[in-house]
């Protein structure tokens, strides 16, 4: 299928430039145009994006495309939402369907490089990690030698795991499934010591344990997946604004700046909060926006952690704790350039 | 010495030969092996049936808003009631409804009355089913006309587009697949060997392929510029699968018309299509009733292969409903409840066309 994909893709680069590169300069032209962002989006990813019992969409990686229409339009719900399968995830950006895909997309150098795609930074820093019983007793994957180990076949995930436990000269048995259902089932039944998956995955995974308690997620991460945002190459501009849009989510978190006080703070005396409101600095102008972009997307999404505990942190099932993805001050890897 | 005429009156049968027990000894205990068996299949049924039954409805949970109202440990019905609304409508506004239900209710009317055999002017109703309906049912749906609002594609989803992709497919695909079908039997050499290159073309991949290439590939032929809806690229996608399908069981039915049948119909000096449409079809037609529903059976539950493409059918709903942070975990209840509906249409489909055979069965043939 990677093969398939490639080849989708490299036809789109032989065919498909020339019409690509004429609509490149155009999306935030197209986008005011046509009233709202078209944003490529997961089938259903429990905490990054899927739509809850009303069916509205709701999640993480929602909230990327959200900011991004209230940075642009001034409204965050003026989003469709285009739910695409992994395969297809490129192909809808290349050929203009979608402005931007915001669907858990791991950065690699292939995709951002053989793809006429760019990423524009980083939204959820994730990576392989392993789950095991509480009753264990093991506070650590480097005390999981002989352990048996239940994965989902055919996924990267096999190899980082053999990857692992061959450098730190371990044994393990592995233990396969075709699922991630049929995996968590095979971990209840006790056929393994311990699930490996994406940490994202893990704990979602957990929840449908009949006892979630009992299990945990070791700390380890023994892959690097950062997930971000994707747009067309070619558009800057738009590049731009998709870039800036999550950084504004991430500034306001280290400002302070949340949905409920922003309207109290930006009177205040904070340059770095005047910055980002719009009263001083670089406004909206090289972006080709409003001046109160920024305003609009903490105003009607929220700061980063907001939408992180909102989505998968604590006011989540999810309770996926910060740890990488904090802010720099904090022990995370969330960095975002300054707003002047 | 008397006589008597009258005979004796019959004895009863051996008590063991009627009634439940007599039933038992010849169904189920006629011999050592069948007893055997009885025995081995009863204990199976029961140690499996006990449980199902038990986890469905004894100590399954019916009424509530949110996970914490599963409490008695079986199944737990309220994910599916909590999100029946969206497994029938997809994202569709709710505000619109009306729009569905209404084209729920003059679809089921029409169909009653086609079904129920003392309909007046039925060839009129049937018309009007499959040419009037259909753009009813589009204007209803998609809007844009008669002052609806447009509800774009992506917004559908549930069973209804699920009814939709199988009755567009199914509709589409019997005229195509009559007209396939005779262009392969035809004498005219460019007709025919174009329509045998379409029927083994298509009949040559898998539908998941067909699906593909009309979602990813399809877009990066065109332009920019000229969008094709997705569900459009899957409607065409569908009904050429299946036109290829059908032809090739109404070409099965084609040839066992008797060859008189078509000299008589020469002799009679109707041409072509008059005796195709007079004579051939009606009696080929009613022959291919099991080939032709069992297709469309098949149409019905390849549906769900479109979640491959993100279009959100029943299936694909609810598995993105799985995936709600606040929902996880209660697959086997959603699962169930899909394969309780997919059967329901495909049994009713069944017991329609075994209806519809015995309406039609005029006394010719094998039987």
């Amino acid at each position: 299928m990677k093969k398939l994909a490639s080849i989708a893709a490299m036809s789109a680069l032989a065919m498909g430039l020339s019409s690509g590169a004429q609509a490149a300069d155009e999306t935030l032209g197209a986008v005011k145009g046509k009233g709202f962002v078209q944003c490529g989006v997961s089938t259903g990813l429990p905490g990054f994006s899927n739509p809850d019992a009303k069916g509205n969409w709701e999640g993480l990686d929602v909230d990327v495309c959200r900011a991004v229409a209230a940075a642009v339009l001034g409204d965050a719900s003026k989003v469709k939402y285009i739910p695409l399968t992994a395969k297809e995830r490129f192909t809808a950006l290349q050929s203009g369907e979608i402005d931007v895909l915001s669907r858990n997309t791991t950065w690699t150098q292939t995709r951002d490089t053989k793809l006429g795609l760019n990423f524009a930074g980083v939204n959820y820093y994730d990576g392989q990690g392993f789950m095991v019983s509480k009753e264990l007793g093991v506070k650590s994957a480097l005390e999981l030698d002989g352990a048996a180990v239940c994965i989902q076949s055919g996924t990267t995930t096999e190899l980082n795991l053999s990857d692992y436990f061959r450098q730190h000269k371990m044994a393990y048995t592995p233990v396969v499934f075709d699922t991630s259902d049929q995996t968590v089932k095979g971990f209840e039944a006790g056929r393994c010591d311990v699930l490996t998956s994406d940490q994202s995955q893990l704990y979602a995974l957990r929840i449908k344990l009949a006892n979630p308690d009992g299990a945990m997620v070791l700390p380890e991460v023994i892959s690097k997946e950062p997930l971000g945002p994707v747009v067309r190459q070619g558009d800057d501009q738009w590049f731009n604004i998709v870039k800036w849009s999550l950084n504004a989510m991430i500034n306001a978190e280290e400002l302070g700046l949340t949905s409920a006080n922003i309207d109290k703070m930006k009177d205040g005396n904070n340059p770095g909060v005047k910055r980002l409101v719009g009263k001083e600095g670089p406004k909206g102008e090289g972006l080709g926006l409003s001046d109160d972009w920024a305003y609009n997307i903490v105003k009607q999404v929220g700061n980063y952690g907001e939408a992180f505990e909102r989505n998968v942190g604590t006011g989540s099932p999810l309770n996926i704790s910060r740890g990488n993805n904090a802010l720099w001050s904090k022990g995370g890897f969330l960095y975002a350039p300054p707003m002047r | 010495m008397i006589i008597n005429d009258d005979k004796l009156p019959d004895l009863p049968p051996p008590p063991s030969t009627v009634g439940v027990i007599g039933w038992l000894r010849t169904n189920l205990f006629s011999s050592w092996l069948n007893s055997l068996l009885t025995v081995i299949v009863g204990y199976l049924l029961v140690i499996n049936l006990v449980p199902l039954i038990d986890w469905a409805f004894l100590t399954s949970d019916w009424i509530g808003e949110t996970r914490e109202d599963c409490t008695s440990g079986g199944a737990c019905w309220v994910f599916i009631s909590v999100r029946l609304d969206q497994f029938i409508y997809g994202f569709y506004p709710e505000e619109l409804y009306w729009r569905i239900n209404t084209m729920y209710v003059i679809g089921v009317i029409l169909i009653t009355a086609l079904i129920i055999e003392s309909t007046p002017k039925k060839p009129l109703i049937a018309a009007f089913t499959l040419i009037i309906f259909p753009i009813i049912a589009f204007y209803l749906l998609y809007g844009g006309a008669f002052g609806l609002e447009v509800v774009e594609t992506h917004k559908w989803g549930g069973l209804t587009l699920t009814l939709v992709l199988a009755c567009v497919g199914i509709v589409a695909s019997l005229p195509f697949g009559v007209l396939l079908a005779l262009g392969r039997r035809s004498e005219m050499p460019i007709v025919r060997s174009l329509c045998t290159a379409f029927i083994e073309v298509w009949r040559g991949v898998p539908l998941i392929s067909v699906l593909f290439m009309a979602s990813v590939m399809l877009p990066l032929f065109v332009s920019g510029e000229t969008h094709m809806d997705k569900l459009v690229r899957a409607l065409i996608g569908i009904t050429m699968f299946q036109s290829a399908y059908m032809a090739e069981v109404i070409r099965g039915g084609l040839q066992a018309i008797p060859k008189g049948q078509y000299e008589a119909a020469m002799a009679l000096g109707l041409n072509y299509w008059k005796s195709m449409g007079l004579i051939i079809l009606p009696q080929a037609l009613k022959l291919m009733i099991p080939g032709i529903v069992n297709t469309f059976i098949a149409l019905f539950k390849d549906t769900s292969l479109v979640l491959i493409i993100g279009l959100f059918d029943l299936l694909a709903i609810v598995q993105a409903a799985l995936s709600d942070p606040k929902w996880l975990g209660y697959s086997v209840e959603g699962y169930v409840f899909v394969a309780f509906v997919f059967w329901v249409f495909c049994f009713g489909m069944s017991r329609y066309s075994q209806g519809l055979e015995k309406k039609l069965h005029t006394g010719h043939g094998a039987r």
